[in-house]
């Protein structure tokens, strides 16, 4: 554990380019470059919001703001994209580099580092665009913000364990390439991104206990749409849940390393 | 001092009933491997600073999964690999590069990835720019570049910095000739100053003139370590073996060790060369005209019979080799017990130094379709100059001078 921090500490500089590399060419060649990763979640929303503010927007108590639906959208939206792209890429992330593993001799744990790192670039761009849009709605960044710092790391903790078990177990397994984009819509669904917790009927509520996503969303809706500070509580669960996970991943990550190559 | 230590080594690749029990495996669950298959097995060897080893074995032998766990990429599965200093390889030139980046971006993100910090690579960048010699496409995206230029870029990065143990594949072609020659010069200078090269190749030549020592592998183990000329006579030989042919080594009195093999219908009883007066020599004077001859014995029938014979410096290298098939004298239908004399007449316009001979017995154009019998070093003989004007090198192709002023 400790020569895996340490070799990830000597690549460093490797795993910076990495991203600067990655982020450069996405848009080496498009006229307006970084904007189109804003552009993407921004449509999203903006469809939701132009479909189905009318029927919801009246299920939104507390919120004075009569964008309130939009508001609320992208907050989810903010946390659930970068759940939704580190397991996605963390999911294929050997087979598409199964190549250079099998050449080359550097610190795998790089790889997953450099996902996070990108996610939480794009992450970043996003939260601004965000920031943005709702000033512009007339709603003002608060203090309570400060808050999605650590959320985002349970975020990042949340999909890179998970991540990095279905990315491991996909190497050998390759029906999980296959079934987790099925599933994470179902989650998606299952989560309070597009609509408001309270319009799911009583007796269902229960399955948001055992979702570790629900905690967080819930969290970046209460800081952002509400301007209040979010239940540490809950989201203490989904931490916890989220350690448990990375180190799993982790575990996971060690034992399969040697044999990766052979499979790939 | 030792630079590489392969202790044991081997490595099986593990065939479960299901991938759910090799994932079992990881958390100690007991659960055992259908099959295990064996790749490599028991590799020793040892290899001390500035040795160059020619690593040498037919498709499969196992030469690209060694060479993968010298440089830990493939973990093995026993043994294990011991590494004093840095290994660079040669081998996949230009891994990872991404089109869109300039040359300059991709040869950061290669040098990263070979571990160096981004200080290092700021310091080696001038040098690299200048050994690829690409001009101003250093700075424009890779996607531009020929494949010339693009291999320019990756071996400059590549041996940017001195390592320790260099992994050069055969197939080191480096874009045009005068790019060939500078990175084989700086593949020789690495050399001088101590490291060690591990060269893989199918090719004689540049095994012979590159190593002092090559390691053969076949079917996962090492069946030979030793002089690369003797390895790679033996070699030659597994490659004509195919079917039920016996190898056989033998160490002549001057201690090089001879080897013959083949399947045996036909076998070589004498080879020797002669002067014009018909009497058997040993040192041969520059331009002499000599005639060899070789006494073959037909054991059992045989539909064809061709014999070739080669002749080699003292560093193995072909210097001329022809066979009766190209020269139009292609016997048929031999029966058993038949002795045949063949006189190969031809002037010795050869170099000063020692030379061999090769002789083989086969059908077709080649050894490779059906070898009856294959003996390198079936004599040795000494080319010396008592007549001609000084020169040198390995031929001797008199010219005449003519000077205007």
């Amino acid at each position: 554990m400790f020569a895996m921090l340490r070799s990830l500490w000597d690549y460093r500089g490797f795993v910076v380019s990495s991203i600067r590399n990655e982020f450069v060419a996405r848009f080496a060649r498009s006229r307006l470059g970084g904007l189109w990763m804003i552009i993407h979640p921004l449509t999203q929303v903006a469809i939701y919001a132009l479909i189905l503010s009318n029927v919801l927007a009246a299920k939104l108590p507390g919120i004075e703001n009569r964008y309130a639906y939009a508001l609320y959208l992208m907050a989810g939206t903010l946390a659930w994209s970068l759940f939704a792209e580190i397991v996605g890429r963390c999911l294929t992330l050997f087979i598409d580099q199964g190549n250079l593993m099998k050449k080359m001799r550097f610190p795998r744990i790089t790889l997953p580092v450099i996902v996070i790192g990108s996610s939480l670039l794009n992450n970043l761009l996003l939260f601004i665009a965000v920031l943005a849009v709702f000033a512009l709605l007339g709603q003002a960044p608060s203090l309570e913000m400060f808050w999605l710092i650590p959320l985002t790391l349970a975020v990042v903790a949340l999909a890179a364990g998970l991540g990095l078990i279905l990315g491991v177990l996909n190497v050998f397994v390759r029906d999980i390439g296959q079934v987790v984009p099925i599933v994470l819509q179902i989650w998606f669904w299952f989560t309070p991104v597009v609509y408001p917790v309270g319009i799911i009927p009583e007796e269902l509520r229960s399955i948001m206990d055992v979702n570790p996503m629900y905690p967080i969303v819930n969290a970046y809706h209460d800081i952002l749409v509400y301007g209040k500070v979010p239940d540490l509580q809950q989201a203490g669960v989904t931490v916890l849940v989220a350690i448990g996970l990375t180190l799993l991943g982790l575990f996971m990550f060690r034992r399969a390393a040697p044999e990766m190559v052979d499979a790939l | 001092m030792t630079l590489l230590n392969v202790d044991n080594l081997g490595k099986a690749y593990r065939i479960y009933g299901s991938e759910w029990q090799r994932i079992a495996n990881w958390f100690y669950l007991p659960a055992k491997p259908r099959e295990e298959h064996w790749v490599l097995k028991h590799i020793s060897f040892s290899i001390q600073a500035g040795e160059a080893i020619g690593i040498v074995g037919q498709n499969g032998a196992g030469k690209s999964t060694l060479l993968k766990m010298i440089t830990g990429t493939l973990q093995p599965t026993e043994g294990r690999v011991q590494v004093n200093g840095r290994i660079a390889a040669i081998l996949e030139l230009g891994m990872g590069f991404n089109p869109e980046l300039t040359g300059r971006q991709n040869v950061y993100h290669s040098a990263g990835l070979m571990g160096f910090n981004a200080e290092q690579i700021e310091q080696a960048m001038a040098e690299i720019e200048a050994f690829a010699e690409i001009g101003e496409y250093f700075d424009e995206p890779v996607r531009t570049y020929s494949s010339g230029m693009q291999m320019r870029v990756a071996f400059s990065v590549a041996t940017a910095f001195r390592p320790e143990i260099l992994i050069v594949d055969e197939a080191l072609s480096v874009g045009d000739a005068y790019f060939q020659h500078k990175s084989f010069d700086r593949i020789r200078e690495f050399q001088k100053q101590g490291t060690t090269l591990l060269i893989v190749s199918h090719d004689r030549g540049a095994i012979q003139t590159l190593c002092n020592r090559a390691i053969l592998l076949e079917r996962g183990t090492v069946i030979k370590d030793g002089n690369p000329e003797e390895v790679m006579d033996f070699y030659n030989a597994i490659i004509a073996e195919k079917e039920n042919a016996k190898v056989e080594v033998r160490q002549l009195d001057d201690g090089s060790v001879q080897t013959r093999s083949g399947t045996g219908e036909a076998s070589i009883e004498s080879v020797g060369l002669y002067n014009a007066e018909g009497l058997p020599i040993e040192f041969v004077s520059v331009g002499e005209p000599v005639s060899l001859r070789i006494v073959v014995r037909i054991s059992s029938d045989i539909p064809e019979l061709v014999i070739g014979y080669m002749i080699k410096d003292r560093l193995g290298q072909p210097v001329f080799g022809t066979n009766t098939h190209h020269l139009g004298c292609k016997l048929e239908t031999l029966r058993a017990g038949e002795a045949l004399e063949y006189r190969f007449g031809f002037p010795a316009n050869l170099g000063v130094g020692s030379y061999s001979v090769a002789v083989a017995l086969h059908t077709a154009d080649s050894h490779i379709s059906c070898n009856y019998e294959w003996c390198d070093l079936a004599l040795v003989f000494n080319v010396v100059n008592v007549s001609k004007e000084a020169f040198v090198g390995l031929a001797w192709i008199p010219p005449t001078v003519e000077c205007r002023r």
